[in-house]
C-alpha cells in the first residue's frame, strides 16, 4: 500500500501524469474509487481484498479521460483490460502509466505494455473457483434445465444496464439495444427481453471478455451474468486458444478469418 | 381525519391475509429469493420475511410496473387494427410490508403522474392497491427518511400502518378510507387498542442534513463544481433510478412478436447517456455529472417546485444499490454543507 501511495505521489508531484486512478475509504466500510490529482491525496489510496472493482472503466469516461495522463493502480483484471483496450484502439500506451500489481498485491515496475504483457504471460487466468464449479455445474444441466435456470435468474433483471455500464468493454456511445430503427433487441425488461439482451451481451463480449466479474458485481439483483461471459471465455480459449487482454496486439478473435480457423461446428 | 387506532394479533393478520386473498386480491409482501428480498405476490403470511429493512426494489411496480403494454395492434387486409389497454384486468391488489418510505413514495408517483395530464393506467392501478404498511423496527446508515420529512412510524401514503409492539402484536391506525373499508369489513381481526407507546417501537434515524436549507439553495447550486466531483466515479447505470420508490420516467418502444405490435413502456433513467440525446444528435446533457445534477435537482428542486412535493424519501436505495458507492445521503450533506458556505 505504502508503495502504491509513493508511486502515486511521485507521478502526482513530477507532472508525469494529471490523475491516478486508485482505491479509496468509501462509505461503511465499502471502497470506493479515488481519483488523486494533488500529492497529499495519495496518502488515500488504499488497496486491500474489499478493492474489486475494475477500474479500466474509467479510461474510457469522457469526464476523466480528458483530465490528461492517467495513472492507475491496476490489479491483474485491470492490466488485462488495459491491453485488451489497447489492442481494440482505445486507449494510447503514452497517455496510461500502469501501476501494475502482482499476485502477492506488490507494486510491480512495469514501464510498458510489452512489460505488462510478459508479466501476465507469468500469471494464473484461470476463472475464480466459486464460479468455474457454477459453469461446470450448469454445463451438467439438460438444455431444458439451462433454459429454466437461465429464465430464472434473468427475470429478475430491470434492465438498468448496470451490468454494460460497468464493464470497461462495453464502451459502445450506442448499444444495439437501444438501436430501434429497425429494432433487434426487445427493450422492455420481459424474461423475453431479457434473455434478449444477456446473449447479445454475452455474444458481444465473446473473446474480449478479461472475466473481471464487475457485471455480476454492479448487477443490484445478483443475477450471476458474469457466468454468461466467463463461458465464453472457456469457448473462446478452448476453440481458439486464445485469452482476451493478454497482449497489446492482438485481433479480434470472432473478427478476425484465418484460414486454420476450425469449421467443425458446421454440421 | 382522526387515525383510528386498533390493535392485530398475528393470527388476524395471517386470518387476514387468507381472507383477502379469498375475496380475490392479489397480495404483495416483501419475501426472500435466494439473497434478494422484493414484493412479491404471496397467498399466506408465512411467506412473507419481516427480516429487511427496505426491501432491494420499490414497491412502485405494483401501481408502475417496469414493462407494461399501453395498446397493441395488428396490421391486417382491412387496416390497421388497435386495441385499447384493457383496464377492467387491473387487479385489486393489497400491498403489505411497505415501509413508511415506501408509502410516501407513492404521494410523489401520484402528483407526477397526475401532474398535467392525468396518466390512467398508473392511477387506476394505484386505485386499486391498499397499502398496509409497516413501521421501521431497524435502520442502517444510508436511511435518511427523517432528513426529508418522513420518519420510521410515519403514517403518510399508507392506508394502514402496522406497528410490531410486544407479543407479536401489531398496533395498527387506519389512515384512510381505503383503510377504514378494509378494516370494518374485517371488523373482528381489529381488536380494541390500549394505550401504546408507539415510539419506543421504532427505528432511530438521525437527521442528517436540514432539508429546507437545501430545498431553498440547492437552484443557486447549478454551477458548484461538486456535481462534476460527486459524479466523476458514477458509471452511468440505472440501477439508483430503477429501484427508487419515486423516479418515474419511461419509455415508449413499439414491439413486434410474430404477427402482435404492442406499444409498451418500460422504466428510463435520466442518468443514461441517451435519455436526452435529440435527433440532430445534440445531448443537452452530454456528460454524468449534468445527468447527476438533473437526477438530484429533480428530487429537490424541480419537484418541490412543480408539485410541492419533496420528491426523495429518505429510504437509500439507490445507495445501496450503487455498485461504485455514490452515497445520496453522503451527498445531501455535502451539498448543504456547500450551500451554507
Amino acid at each position: 500500500m505504502e508503495s502504491i501511495r509513493k508511486k502515486a505521489k511521485e507521478l502526482i508531484e513530477s507532472n508525469a501524469v494529471q490523475l491516478v486512478i486508485g482505491y479509496g475509504e468509501g462509505s461503511d466500510n465499502a471502497v470506493r474509487t479515488l481519483f488523486v490529482r494533488k500529492p497529499e491525496d495519495a496518502d488515500k489510496l488504499i488497496y486491500d481484498k474489499r478493492c474489486v472493482q475494475n477500474l479500466a472503466f474509467y479510461l474510457m469516461k469522457h469526464e476523466v479521460k480528458h483530465m490528461g495522463k492517467i495513472g492507475i493502480v491496476a490489479p491483474l483484471t485491470v492490466m488485462r483490460t488495459v491491453l485488451q483496450l489497447a489492442s481494440e484502439n482505445q486507449v494510447k500506451e503514452a497517455n496510461i502509466v500502469v501501476l501494475g500489481l502482482g499476485a502477492d498485491n506488490s507494486l510491480l515496475n512495469l514501464n510498458s505494455f510489452k512489460e505488462i504483457q510478459e508479466h501476465i504471460a507469468t500469471r494464473d487466468l484461470l476463472l475464480p473457483e466459486k464460479e468455474n464449479a457454477r459453469i461446470t455445474e450448469i454445463d451438467g444441466m439438460s438444455k431444458e434445465q439451462r433454459w429454466d435456470f437461465w429464465t430464472d435468474e434473468l427475470s429478475r433483471c430491470i434492465k438498468c444496464y448496470a451490468c454494460r455500464a460497468a464493464c470497461p468493454m462495453c464502451y459502445c456511445i450506442r448499444c444495439q439495444v437501444e438501436c430501434n430503427q429497425p429494432q433487434w433487441i426487445t427493450a422492455e425488461a420481459t424474461p423475453m427481453g431479457n434473455m434478449e439482451w444477456h446473449l447479445m451481451r454475452a455474444m458481444h463480449l465473446a473473446g474480449r471478455c478479461v472475466n473481471c466479474g464487475e457485471c455480476a458485481r454492479a448487477c443490484p439483483l445478483d443475477i450471476p451474468i458474469n457466468l454468461l461471459t466467463y463461458k465464453t471465455v472457456l469457448t473462446v480459449k478452448d476453440h481458439f486458444n486464445v485469452s482476451a487482454g493478454t497482449a497489446a496486439e492482438m485481433e479480434s478473435v470472432l473478427s478476425s478469418y484465418k484460414i486454420d480457423d476450425k469449421e467443425n461446428f458446421i454440421n | 381525519m382522526s387515525i383510528e387506532k386498533k390493535i392485530v394479533s398475528q393470527a388476524s393478520f395471517e386470518k387476514l391475509v387468507l381472507q383477502l386473498k379469498e375475496e380475490g386480491k392479489r397480495i404483495f409482501a416483501p419475501v426472500k429469493k435466494g439473497t434478494i428480498i422484493g414484493f412479491d405476490e404471496i397467498s399466506s403470511l408465512q411467506e412473507m420475511t419481516n427480516d429487511y429493512i427496505v426491501t432491494k426494489q420499490s414497491a412502485k411496480s405494483v401501481a408502475f410496473p417496469k414493462a407494461e403494454k399501453l395498446l397493441s395492434f395488428q396490421s391486417t387486409k382491412e387496416g390497421v387494427m388497435m386495441k385499447d389497454k384493457d383496464f377492467n384486468a387491473i387487479p385489486e391488489v393489497v400491498l403489505i410490508g411497505a415501509r413508511p418510505c415506501d408509502a410516501a413514495g407513492f404521494n410523489s408517483l401520484n402528483a407526477i403522474f397526475n401532474w398535467d395530464t392525468q396518466d390512467a393506467l398508473y392511477t387506476t392501478r394505484f386505485s386499486r392497491t391498499t397499502i398496509i404498511g409497516i413501521s421501521c423496527s431497524k435502520s442502517d446508515a444510508k436511511c435518511f427518511c427523517t432528513s426529508v420529512n418522513g420518519n420510521p412510524g410515519s403514517t403518510e401514503g399508507s392506508d394502514i400502518l402496522l406497528t410490531l409492539i410486544d407479543n407479536g402484536n401489531y398496533l395498527a391506525e387506519i389512515v384512510t378510507e381505503k383503510g377504514t373499508a378494509l378494516a370494518s369489513k374485517y371488523a373482528s381481526l381489529f381488536e380494541a387498542a390500549p394505550e401504546v407507546d408507539k415510539e419506543k417501537y421504532l427505528a432511530n434515524v438521525p437527521v442528517a442534513f436540514d432539508v429546507d436549507a437545501v430545498l431553498k439553495g440547492i437552484v443557486s447550486s447549478f454551477d458548484n463544481p461538486l456535481w462534476v466531483e460527486q459524479s466523476l466515479r458514477c458509471i452511468s447505470c440505472g440501477a439508483c433510478a430503477f429501484v427508487c420508490p419515486t423516479c418515474a420516467c419511461f419509455d415508449i418502444q413499439d414491439i413486434t412478436i410474430g404477427a402482435e405490435h404492442s406499444r409498451k413502456r418500460s422504466w428510463d433513467s435520466c442518468g443514461f447517456s441517451l435519455f436526452t440525446i435529440h435527433t440532430s444528435g445534440h445531448n443537452p446533457r452530454e456528460v454524468q455529472s449534468q445527468r447527476w445534477r438533473q437526477r438530484v435537482m429533480h428530487k429537490f428542486a424541480y419537484m418541490p417546485d412543480r408539485q410541492q412535493i419533496v420528491g426523495c424519501v429518505g429510504c437509500g436505495r439507490c445507495s445501496r444499490a450503487c455498485s461504485v458507492d455514490m452515497n445520496l445521503k453522503e451527498h445531501l450533506i455535502n451539498l448543504a454543507e456547500e450551500i451554507a458556505k
